[in-house]
């Protein structure tokens, strides 16, 4: 049996099993099978990437034949080449370490057979969407991590914030899923198939074909990419469909690092380059995907600035890594997309679950208003968060002034490999996106770190924390006073201006003692730590340098070897931006929150339009509200009140319902019961016959 | 052309108004003999059609007489009616039952 229907149906069996025994066998043993299931799934890929990294060619292990329907044939099988390799280590590691986090993180929650279950789905929903032969299959696993994701965002269901937020992930992203379909429908149309390695063999010839669309006739492939790329962005939360990804932090933090920040967001990012030949005989396609990837890239960043919920930061700084993945792919630096969806998924899944463990020991308090000075309580928590930080914001030392290999934390590696392409490239707009948000990231993550971790004790002003405290540390009765955890993670309410600006948050501890999370928290997060350190270091040779890359891709990506080439061909000055932004975000954090506390308060003052803009994330869900979600209420209002009631239900069933009354009740009143009345009645149709006899 | 048919849907449409005006009437004794009187001339109004349709005479002078005992039963009714509202004060059709002996 080939070890990858191990990888991808394990975690299937383990969900399944879970799931359906339904609290049948206690809740250790579902743990104890989903967890070791993927522990499994995890082992067993690491020695297939370790196989590619050797330069291993494609393999495609058939399953069965899903549907044959005229020429439309569709097989499931398994699809296995480097591109496939580097994201089933990603899910695996991640999911593996996610289920064993969250043996700690949901240790007080009564459903957690179901939530592991649902974790054990979206893995193999999302192992399907990687593994997928053809773009039916990646569509169905498309699906899945979609379905899993909106279960697992509305796991607490008993909130209504998770409910509306569930609910609006889910429908975010069927709008990007229409243009997937489309494309998908209308590739088949041109090509006459759905399996990707004919599409891609076909694609090149294709080029500056044209095709009749809507009204007018446009360039096959522009339109095909386009199409696609309108179900990644949905995905992958990019600028205009990216509201969802914000909101889904109602979800468990675990589900945030597993699903929202490390795998299920970057199906967008995997599917543009599994389908790079074809974006490649666009530039249409590859001009919007650039420029996408850029504005959601600052964005995102700059929304990111000023949010008060840490892990809305986060989920921001997703948003905005991923702009970065999107607009290396746009410049076509498929290869520096994949780096960074690769070292991303570990340095910002360490985030994720190094938020939650400050969470759990705040006593599920998430706004950093009323973090501070947690360094010395929480260490093991502290130092795995600055190792992601030190990653995130790329902290390393460039290759210039005669150093022959750059060296630093994995999101070094890949993001300055972004911007180098971007420059190399020729997109010099891409380029200074990337290096402005460069700044703007080590800014929002340093200032996460120096809120949460550094200054003095705030926590004081929290309700959580001074329920805690009032509760006299009654941690055990939590299963009764929550149940279904409602007070856990309420991300609900973006503060406005007037309540950060001029409500001080009362200084001290009121008496809280924040308490280290469990090992079986702090195990992935030592674990990912390690990934954030060695990740780009160990491998980005495979991933991005000209020769080894060409290799290790394989044909995998449209990898651009050239490209690759030039980028160690940039000017100095370019080589350094990257890293001189850092810095500068770094200082300026440092400034606003450590020298002179007051400094970012004075700053959100003189400047409040901006602030303000920025702080109601550009205004872009009220303007949903505006432009989609209030007229389809009035919509749905008018065909429900005048459509349905006013028009089927009246002169339907209601309708025929209030004939038939009307008719019993004028029947009853002749069923009087005097006989005049029967008496009367016969004479009226005696009368009636005769007339019709004689007249008639 | 009026022809015979239409004066017997007349007629009727007027019997079964009378009856109507009988059976329906629960109030007041008035109203039943104008009622009857009612019948009494839908049953006229069929002799006279057919009398100036089969061209004989007897039908005509049957009404006659139909209108005379018809003036009569009037007189004799409203008679009795008078009494009976003397005597109890109401001409409610419902209390005419307490007239049996």
């Amino acid at each position: 049996m080939s070890p990858i229907l191990l990888i991808v149906f394990l975690p299937l069996a383990a969900a399944v099993i879970a799931g359906l025994s339904n609290k049948a066998f206690g809740s250790v043993l579902p743990k104890a099978l989903t967890t070791g299931a993927l522990f499994v799934s995890c082992a067993l890929s690491w020695p297939i990437f370790i196989q590619y990294l050797h330069g291993a060619e494609q393999t495609v292990v058939p399953v069965l034949n899903w549907m044959t329907s005229g020429t439309l044939q569709v097989e499931w099988a398994l699809r296995v080449d480097s591109l496939t390799a580097v994201m089933l280590v990603v899910i695996t590691s991640v999911s593996a370490l996610v289920h064993l986090y969250s043996w700690g993180y949901m240790s007080e929650d009564p459903d957690q057979p179901r939530f592991f279950a649902y974790l054990s789905l979206f893995t193999f929903a999302m192992l399907m969407l990687v593994t997928a032969d053809n773009l039916v299959q990646m569509f169905f696993g498309w699906e899945g991590v979609g379905l899993a994701s909106y279960l697992l965002i509305g796991f607490w269901f008993r909130k209504p914030s998770a409910n509306a937020a569930a609910i609006k992930a889910f429908v975010v992203n069927r709008v990007g899923d229409l243009g997937f379909m489309l494309g998908i429908f209308g590739t088949y149309l041109v090509f006459g198939t759905v399996s990707i390695n004919e599409i891609l063999a076909a694609a090149p010839n294709m080029h500056g074909s044209t095709i009749g669309f809507l009204w007018f006739r446009a360039d096959t492939m522009t339109v095909l990419c386009l199409l696609l790329f309108l179900g990644a962005m949905g995905k992958s939360a990019q600028l205009g469909l990216h509201t969802w990804l914000p909101d889904a932090m109602e979800g468990p933090t675990p589900v945030s690092a597993l699903i929202h920040a490390a795998t299920m967001v970057t199906a967008g990012v995997f599917m543009v380059c599994r389908l790079s030949p074809m974006f490649e005989t666009s530039p249409v396609a590859m001009g919007v995907v650039t420029f996408v990837g850029a504005a959601t890239c600052l964005f995102a960043a700059t929304v990111g600035l000023v949010q008060t919920d840490i892990k809305r930061v986060i989920a921001y700084s997703t948003c905005s890594q991923l702009g970065y993945m999107f607009f290396a792919a746009g410049v076509g630096a498929y290869g520096a997309a994949m780096f960074h969806l690769f070292t991303h998924a570990f340095f910002k899944a360490l985030l994720f679950l190094g938020a939650g463990s400050v969470i759990h020991a705040m006593h599920h308090e998430q706004d950093m208003r009323f973090y501070g000075g947690l360094r010395k309580h929480i260490p093991l928590t502290f130092w795995t968060m600055m190792f992601g930080t030190l990653a995130i914001t790329g902290v390393g030392i460039p290759a210039v002034f005669g150093n022959p290999t750059a060296f630093g934390f994995a999101g070094f590696h890949s993001k300055d490999a972004i911007i180098e392409a971007a420059w190399a490239a020729g997109v010099p707009s891409a380029f200074w996106v990337g290096v402005f948000v460069a700044l703007l990231t080590s800014f929002y993550s340093w200032r996460v770190v120096f809120l949460t971790f550094y200054g003095t004790p705030r926590w004081a002003g929290s309700e959580h924390i001074q329920h805690a405290v009032h509760d006299a540390h009654g941690h055990h009765d939590h299963g009764e006073v929550h149940d279904n955890a409602p007070a856990q993670e309420d991300a609900g309410h973006a503060p406005t201006a007037h309540e950060i600006l001029h409500d001080q948050p009362h200084e001290g501890t009121a008496g809280y003692h924040p308490h280290e999370s469990p090992w079986a928290m702090l195990v992935p997060l030592i674990l990912l730590s390690i990934g954030a350190i060695a990740a780009g270091f160990v491998f980005h040779g495979f991933f991005i340098e000209a020769e080894e890359g060409a290799h290790f891709w394989n044909g995998a990506i449209a990898f651009d070897a050239h490209l690759m080439h030039a980028m160690h061909g940039v000017p100095l000055w370019v080589k350094l931006s990257a890293t001189i932004a850092m810095l500068l975000g770094f200082g300026g954090a440092w400034y606003a929150y450590i020298k002179r506390p007051s400094f970012a308060g004075a700053v959100a003052d003189n400047f409040r339009v901006l602030y303000t803009f920025l702080l109601n994330k550009w205004y872009f869900d009220e303007l949903y509200n505006f432009l989609f979600v209030r007229p389809a209420f009035a919509i749905g209002r008018l065909f429900w009140k005048a459509g349905d009631e006013g028009t089927i239900d009246r002169f339907g069933p209601n309708g025929i319902a209030r004939l038939v009354q009307l008719g019993s009740v004028g029947t009853a009143r002749l069923q009087s019961g005097y006989l005049y009345t029967y008496a009367f009645i016969m004479l009226i149709g005696l009368t009636a016959a005769l007339t019709w006899v004689i007249a008639g | 052309m009026i022809g015979v048919t239409h004066y017997l849907v007349v007629s009727a449409i007027l019997f079964t108004l009378g009856v109507l005006g009988i059976f329906m009437n629960r109030k007041n004794l008035i109203v039943i003999l104008m009622a009857i009187e009612l019948i009494l001339l839908a049953v006229n109004l069929n002799l006279v059609a057919f009398s100036a349709a089969l061209g004989d005479l007897v039908g005509q002078v049957f009404a006659m007489f139909v209108l005379t005992v018809a003036a009569g039963e009037a007189a004799i009714g409203l008679a009795i009616l008078v009494i009976y509202f003397r005597s109890r004060g109401t001409i409610s059709v419902d209390d005419v039952n307490r007239m049996k002996g």
